[in-house]
């Protein structure tokens, strides 16, 4: 295959061919060309017009800056990570994810950030699916086009370039407040609150104005634009035939939607749903915004293993109520502390932190890589 | 009794009142976006403007011109007390600067090197390096700016000119701001360049032009409002950006234009605001909603403007 | 055994001689043994076809015959296609246009092309006109001003477009796009223009200032088209030459391919048996 012109290296275009062909390096103005157009001689060979050469010289300089800036991002990467790695080998050991955050930065771990980012993710998972699914089921599959619908897609268009530290200040006045005033309700403790009701007494467990659940509910907000635009992207590739043939079997609207459509885009879903939620994990500025500790070696509920999950059920309970930090808080923490031995300790929060969000990553890519095999439209 | 039970048309019609129950479900949660933007902005302007009981808001405090022309911002009680929010947005804007002057040529030379060089082998390849470098949480760049770029790239670099530099600097922000958003620029305006239609690049081979003139000559200036529109979502991005700001670019409200020292953001200073150990109804604490109410109109503008933009480069090629 | 009387064939616009044996003129494209591969996949057979100096050729067949990639190789417009592949000669002024060392931009200003979908740039109608000589490093105002005005007259556009050259290009209708685009192409002083199907879009009286146009043309420049439609082959050119799955089935003067054909898939064709 013949290349075009600006791709041809330089040697081609330095090689003149004389072989019959008289080269007429014309330079007069061009419509001095143009009039004497009937016999002058041509030459297609590269190289034979100087200002061609000149133009195909800035052609290739210009698709070397082009390829310069895309592969200096995959640089900035690759520089990126090693920095981190290197910082981190100071302080990554086993004990960095068991042990819980310490002054003494040869002991301090990330164990209740993890821990404080799982629940916020599990909540805000739960809270996001069903409201950003059904938004978008709405959107793409109900809605009629009229003013309030033009609205709402605006409206979601715009609250997607919302700078999270406002959903932060949103959440701070009004979730943390409703807690506040829910904790008041209760005198201040949930499970005796609740159970208050009814005269019984289990334990005595406190609710937190900055517990996890307005945590969740605040990045809730940040996340939902973009999981309701990925949800609406995998509907929309749902073909419509698959639409037709469910109604004109019968199939009420609401049964073509949840048994044909729904199914048909669950993997774009579950793949879209599972990236943006793996943005909430990084999200650090709305938290802080929320009053969410900078400092602690408290995980919530004090669950701080797995098989507590299982073993302590008022302790689960308790947990969304609790205060908590998150993995990207401490880093934040870590990094501007003074003594310079924290570095390590912030870098291996880092790495951590992206093991994590590869791995979730990961799934997603996994999840997309199965459906795109089992069904192809 | 149950549904089997009842005749044909009161079985579609108890199926027709569930489906109008789940309808109006879905609607509410598609307009639970509607009610965001509106809380957001009735929190924000409400208590900046009116606080309950005897406490004062901050516009009571404060006049919105002192606030908005102001160019001294120390925001402590009494009479010491300076409300000027100029100095955080110089800050701002000084991060978003030199942001821009890092992601524009990058994401627009990338988006342009995708669409118009790359084989699709490649660009399979180098997409997924983007959406990587786009996933990579705030913080992590704040701790790359603050101790790599800082200390091991731009200190050498600017003692070679005898310059001096701050370990907290705006330069450094602005610089990781900028690879932050520089994949956003690059896959927005990847989208709109390949969305000249292929008919305009043959026609300007057909007229005898390299590559370079092609995409510089045709191909970009029919894309230019799409991709106007990428740099001014990225900007707005850039004004928004938070912890990366927080970490790497210091603490000091001065109204300077020199990179090479710290300064606040708008975000950076509402951050500080929270984390201090302030009273929940101090000034400084309730003057986060008027920067925050600030920041909101700054970037719903900057993108109502680039979605306007984006709209009509659409209409143009459809 | 002619089936077709020239009395059935259109007349000719002017400056057209249908009759005429063009084989004393120079060559100005001499097509040898041409094969061309999407891939694997082989659309033209050994084709070979001798374009006269200063002649219209039209390229006729039915869709998917190979006629457009055919005239695309004739400026290496299909080099833009990944995965294509040209076997053959091509001369274009006795030079072999497939030799690795020929740089395309220089060929592509001598050899111009006009799509059947009209492309004008969104720039203004000077700057579409001007386009092919400022990239190639024209920078003088008033030598450029010269220029477009006399391309636009050639292309017949000048009387409707001299008080608003500064307007968008998008704002004029299909026929006079196109007319722009072939006002544009002749600025890059081509000597040979190949058009696809160029009127194929256009309304009958855009169709009709086309055709008109073409026999103007043919007196200054070598013109080969593409065309679905026979009577504007037989309108506008000197030579015709027919295209059957991927194979030049027969060439010769206008007025004899279409009254005698020697092929009989010709004649099928021409008559409206298929296609």
């Amino acid at each position: 295959m013949i290349r075009p012109a600006s791709d041809r290296n330089k040697a081609e275009i330095a090689q003149v061919k004389s072989a019959g062909t008289a080269s007429a390096a014309i330079t007069s103005p061009i419509v001095e060309r143009q009039n004497t157009n009937a016999n002058r001689a041509v030459s297609f060979i590269s190289g034979a017009d100087r200002h061609i050469r000149r133009r195909l010289m800035l052609s290739r300089i210009f698709a070397a800056v082009c390829r310069f800036a895309t592969y200096s991002a995959m640089a900035i990467l690759i520089v990126l990570l090693v920095a981190i790695v290197w910082s981190s080998v100071d302080r990554l050991a086993l004990d960095f994810v068991t042990n819980t955050n310490s002054t003494n930065p040869t002991r301090a771990g990330i164990l209740a950030g993890v821990w404080g980012s799982f629940w916020l993710i599990l909540f805000t998972a739960l809270f996001s699916v069903p409201v950003g699914v059904g938004s978008a089921v709405y959107l793409e599959e109900i809605a009629k086009d009229s003013f309030l619908v033009r609205l709402i897609k605006v409206n979601l268009a715009n609250l997607a370039g919302v700078p999270s530290i406002v959903y932060g200040i949103l959440g701070y006045t009004v979730f943390r407040s409703s807690a506040a005033a829910l904790g008041l309700l209760f005198d201040g403790h949930h499970v005796v609150g609740m159970a208050g009701l009814f005269r019984i007494r289990l334990s005595k467990l406190p609710i937190y104005e900055d517990n996890i659940l307005v945590g969740a509910l605040t990045l809730t907000l940040v996340i939902l634009p973009t999981v309701i635009a990925a949800s609406q992207e995998a509907l929309r590739s749902v073909p419509s035939s698959i639409r037709v043939a469910s109604l004109a079997l019968g199939a009420t609207r609401w049964q073509t939607i949840w048994r044909q459509v729904i199914p048909a885009a669950l993997p774009g879903i579950s793949t879209g749903v599972i990236l943006s939620t793996s943005r909430a994990i990084g999200e650090a500025a709305p938290l802080i915004m929320l009053g969410a500790l900078t400092y602690t070696s408290m995980c919530p509920g004090s669950i701080d293993s797995p098989t507590k999950l299982l073993t302590r059920p008022s302790q689960v309970l308790h947990a969304p109520l609790d205060q908590f930090t998150a993995m990207p808080i401490e880093i934040y923490d870590w990094s501007k502390q003074p003594d310079s031995r924290f570095t390590a300790v912030a870098a291996s929060g880092i790495v951590v932190l992206l093991i994590v969000l590869l791995s979730i990553n990961s799934v997603a890519m996994i999840v997309r890589h199965y459906a795109s095999r089992r069904l192809k439209w | 009794m149950t549904q089997a039970n009842l005749p044909a048309w009161a079985r579609l019609r108890v199926s027709r009142r569930h489906e109008k129950f789940i309808q109006v479900l879905l609607f509410l949660c598609a307009a639970l976006s509607v009610l965001t933007t509106a809380a957001i902005i009735l929190v924000l302007l409400g208590n900046a403007v009116y606080a309950p009981g005897a406490k004062k808001a901050f516009f009571e405090h404060v006049s919105v011109w002192e606030f908005l022309t102001g160019t001294h911002w120390k925001p402590v009680e009494g009479e010491s007390g300076r409300f000027g929010i100029l100095p955080l947005l110089s800050g701002t804007v000084m991060v978003a600067v030199i942001a821009s002057l890092v992601s524009v040529p990058a994401g627009l030379g990338a988006a342009i090197y995708m669409s118009e060089y790359a084989a699709p082998a490649e660009r399979e390849f180098l997409k997924p390096v983007l959406e990587v470098l786009a996933g990579i949480p705030s913080v992590v760049y704040g701790f790359f700016a603050l101790k790599f770029i800082t200390p091991w790239i731009l200190k050498p670099a600017l003692s070679l000119f005898g310059l001096d530099l701050g370990t907290f600097n705006v330069l450094s922000a602005g610089i990781v701001v900028g690879i932050m958003v520089t994949p956003l620029i690059a896959s927005l305006s990847e989208d709109v360049i390949r969305s000249v239609p292929r008919s305009l690049r043959e026609a300007a081979y057909a007229l005898g032009s390299t590559r370079f003139d092609v995409s510089a000559r045709v191909v970009v200036p029919a894309a230019l409002s799409g991709i106007l529109a990428a740099f001014l979502l990225a900007f707005s991005r850039a004004i928004g950006e938070t912890m990366a700001v927080v970490i790497a670019g210091g603490q000091q409200p001065i109204a300077t234009l020199n990179p090479l020292r710290g300064a606040q953001t708008m975000t950076s200073f509402m951050v500080h605001a929270s984390t201090g150990d302030s009273a929940a109804d101090s000034i400084s604490r309730m003057s986060i909603y008027a920067i925050g109410i600030t920041l909101f109109v700054i970037t719903l503008t900057i993108n109502l403007i680039s979605g306007w933009i984006l709209r009509r480069y659409r209409e143009v090629y459809q | 055994m002619p089936t077709i009387t020239s009395g059935n064939v259109p007349p000719s616009v002017a400056g057209v001689d249908r009759e005429l044996d063009m084989s004393a003129h120079s060559a100005a494209i001499e097509a040898r043994r041409l094969n061309f591969f999407y891939g694997e996949h082989q659309v033209l057979f050994d084709v070979s076809l001798t374009v006269p100096e200063r002649s219209v050729t039209a390229l006729i067949g039915p869709s998917g015959c190979g006629k457009s990639t055919f005239l695309r190789t004739l400026n290496r417009m299909n080099d833009l296609i990944e995965g294509s592949r040209c076997q053959g000669e091509i001369l274009v002024e006795g030079q072999n246009i497939m030799d690795p060392a020929v740089d395309v931009v220089l060929l592509r200003k001598h050899v111009g092309m006009v799509f059947q979908k009209s492309t004008p740039f969104p720039k203004s109608i000077f700057d579409n006109v001007a386009y092919g000589p400022r990239v190639a490093g024209e920078k003088n105002r008033a030598v450029l001003a010269d220029l477009v005005e006399s391309c636009l007259k050639k292309a017949a556009l000048w009387e409707e477009v001299k008080d608003r050259l500064t307007t968008s290009a998008m704002s004029l209708s299909g026929g006079q796009q196109q007319r722009l685009c072939i006002a544009r192409t002749l600025a890059t002083n081509p000597r040979i223009i190949l058009m696809d199907e160029p009127a194929s879009a256009l309304d009958p009286a855009s169709t009709d200032r086309i055709e008109n146009l073409i026999g103007e043309l043919c007196a200054n420049y070598t013109i080969v088209i593409v065309t679905h439609n026979m009577q504007q082959a037989s309108r506008v050119s000197h030579q015709t030459a027919f295209f059957y799955k991927g194979q030049m089935v027969e060439t010769g003067p206008t007025m004899k391919i279409f009254t005698h054909p020697s092929e009989k898939q010709t004649e099928d064709y021409i008559t409206g048996r298929f296609g």
